[in-house]
């Protein structure tokens, strides 16, 4: 068949103004974004954020309505999906339920008309560890059995890009994790580039190098995990990836590379680099881990807020989850590891709370703080 | 030992009271299908081995067990059968022939005019199946538009006609078929995940070969039902022969027909109808184990 996909087209994937509406809605907007060659990248946002119509236009099953696919040098914005050197792991699977494993995994192999289908077929079978299911049918396996099944069928053909849309949705969470790092292997192991959609923010920084988080269209922020989860630039960012406190506050001076803040009154330090504004009027952002909690005095370094009184105490096993009122009548939420560096409180108790400046992140002022909350909870 | 034997004792009341009800709710259809099914066909059976009364009236019968009966029927119908069988092959394919396609255009092209098309396809339902058979005798005749069209493309010559042949017949019976051909399939290629076609486009498979490796084998269960519920109807039909047809058409359904009502031959028409019964089902057997579409119902 002519329709073998040519082993030159590799590279790197480029979206370049990627625009896709479907009547009024805009899925995707102006969307620019390169994905490295070999790289493990993940799509992450929001259910309507326009990840999988992105994810989907880069397999050929929707057209954008402007803007260009390229991968390495050569466009395929106009080339059929069935003459693209891409392959999907489909949500649900989509495995033919008709065919056994083996004729599913054969099944692209087939149609490009190659003859020895046997050898990789049985290599890529193993590599998943299910070479004894090979004459079972797809209604016959476990939802992890068939999950791992449709990445082999994917990745036989190596592809130049293998493209993965919410592959682990239907698995519980146990399995779930442990997919998650056997897909991480299979990555490294065959190093094809992997374009991970998801809306769960705990599988993407699990396996992607590099996220992009999407939001109405556009990409909201691009970096690697830690990047994204330390220093976020946007509240829906924040948000969106694990819980912050935002406390809002003006810039009082800058001295060298740190900056001072009136925080409701406090004087604070940030660095400079951790904040994103150029406005006076900031909100600034601290993860609950980061906060320390003390007996009031206690506090030896780093920022500090004081008058915060505790109004509510869970215990979670490997932390302590603390509500604590602020003197402006705001709750801030303060996660303590229980290693015995925390001290003993009740409810009602008054306290300090003290965090590193480094671990601060500043965003403007009129960023809305409850952006990307409701979307997470969404799915 | 005692306290779980109290335990079982009471638990086990309400377990058999519930084991009885699947058994009750089957009652009724079981004493329907004894009195209509099962009594009739003991009936059936016993009259086709019957042999007239030597000098009694016509219509008298006594057993006498008369086996021969079953070979003198069918070798004395032979081509009725076989006219019987090829008749309802064809109209079965005919009716596949057009159906699928329709199917899959409502199934997957049709849009928000899904369901207006569902009731085009079972509206000539509404009316009776007689007056639509008759119908086509209107449609296929001498002044009828089918004739008029081939003969100005001189498709067929001045004084050929269509009308009480064999391709009338055949014409009659896909049409009255066409809705158990249609609706099986459409079923079918409706369950369908679209992302099954999806997936074989993206694993390098093009529109055709989709089709043929995907899309089809996964609608074979409908094409199964369709063909099975237009060609078992349509060996023992009568009508569509009696009212499109002329006597060189005549099919089994017509034999028995006239050996009951006109010659008040009971025992032939008897051993005739059970004939075409095992035929049919050895038939459907061996086609669904061809078909082996079990997995996919």
């Amino acid at each position: 068949m002519a329709n073998h996909p040519d082993a030159a087209k590799t590279g790197d994937l480029k979206l370049s103004s990627i625009t896709k509406s479907f009547g009024d809605f805009l899925a995707v907007d102006d969307l620019d974004l390169v994905i490295p060659k070999g790289s493990f990248f993940a799509l992450l946002g929001p259910s309507g954020c326009g990840k999988t119509t992105t994810l989907r236009m880069i397999a050929g099953l929707e057209e954008p309505t402007s803007g260009k696919i390229y991968l390495g040098d050569t466009d395929l914005t106009d080339t059929k999906s069935y003459r693209r050197p891409v392959n999907t792991v489909f949500q649900n699977y989509a495995l033919f339920p008709h065919l056994t494993i083996f004729e599913n995994v054969a099944f692209g192999l087939r149609r490009r008309g190659i003859k020895d289908v046997k050898e990789p077929v049985e290599k890529v079978l193993a590599l998943v560890e299910l070479a004894h299911l090979r004459d079972r049918k797809p209604t016959q396996l476990s939802g992890g059995q068939q999950q791992r099944i449709a990445v082999a069928r994917a990745i036989v053909n190596r592809p130049a890009l293998l493209l993965l849309d919410e592959p682990l949705g239907a698995l519980d969470l146990k399995l779930r994790r442990q997919m998650q790092i056997e897909l991480k292997w299979i990555q490294t192991e065959v190093g094809i580039t992997f374009v991970h959609v998801t809306h769960d923010q705990e599988e993407a920084m699990t396996m992607a190098d590099t996220i992009a988080v999407m939001n109405e269209g556009r990409i909201e922020q691009l970096g690697s995990p830690a990047d994204l989860y330390e220093n976020p630039k946007t509240a829906f960012v924040a948000n969106f990836l694990g819980q912050s406190n935002f406390i809002k506050g003006t810039v009082e001076s800058t001295s060298g590379t740190d900056q001072f803040v009136n925080l409701q009154g406090t004087r604070i330090a940030i660095p400079a680099a951790r904040n994103s504004s150029t406005h006076k009027s900031l909100l600034v952002g601290i993860r609950p881990e980061k906060f320390r909690i003390h007996n009031v005095g206690d506090a030896t370094t780093g920022n500090k807020l004081e008058g915060g009184i505790v109004t509510d105490i869970s215990f979670v096993g490997v932390s302590t989850q603390y509500q604590v009122e602020m003197p402006w009548k705001q709750e801030l939420m303060i996660f303590e590891q229980n290693d015995g560096g925390a001290p003993n409180l009740r409810k009602g108790d008054a306290v300090t709370l003290s965090w590193e400046p480094h671990f601060t992140f500043a965003l403007d002022g009129d960023e809305d703080v409850r952006s990307g909350l409701a979307g997470a909870d969404a799915e | 030992m005692a306290f779980a034997h109290a335990g079982t004792a009471t638990a086990s009341k309400p377990g058999r009271a519930g084991m009885r009800i699947p058994y009750l709710l089957l009652l009724p259809g079981l004493l329907w299908l004894l009195m209509f099914f099962v009594l009739p066909l003991i009936n059936l059976a016993e009259t086709s081995t019957k042999t007239p009364i030597a000098g009694g009236e016509t219509g008298s019968y006594e057993q006498t067990f008369r086996l021969q009966n079953y070979v003198d029927a069918f070798s004395e119908n032979s081509a009725q059968f076989s006219r019987s069988f090829i008749y309802a092959l064809l109209a079965t394919l005919l009716a596949l022939a057009i159906s699928y396609p329709l199917a899959y255009a409502i199934a997957f092209k049709s849009g928000k005019y899904k369901n207006i098309l569902l009731v085009l396809v079972i509206a000539p339902f509404f009316t009776s199946f007689l007056l639509r058979t008759i119908a086509w005798k209107q449609i296929l005749g001498e002044e009828g538009p089918v004739i008029s069209i081939l003969r100005t493309f001189h498709l067929i010559g001045p004084d050929t006609s269509i009308t009480a042949t064999a391709l009338a017949v055949v014409t009659g019976m896909t049409y009255n078929f066409l809705p158990f051909m249609t609706l099986p399939i459409y079923a079918s290629l409706e369950r369908i995940d679209p992302r099954l076609m999806e997936a074989s486009g993206d694993l390098y498979a093009n529109g055709l070969t989709t089709f043929r490796r995907v899309t089809f084998p996964l609608s074979m269960p409908g094409v199964v039902a369709g063909t099975l519920l237009t060609f078992i109807p349509a060996a023992g039909d009568y009508v569509n022969a009696q009212i499109l047809g002329n006597p060189t058409t005549k099919m089994i359904g017509n034999v028995i027909d006239s050996r009951f009502f006109r010659i008040v031959d009971y025992p032939t028409a008897a051993a005739l109808s059970f004939t075409l019964m095992a035929a049919i089902l050895i038939l459907i057997t061996v086609y669904i184990r061809r078909a082996g579409t079990d997995e996919l119902v």
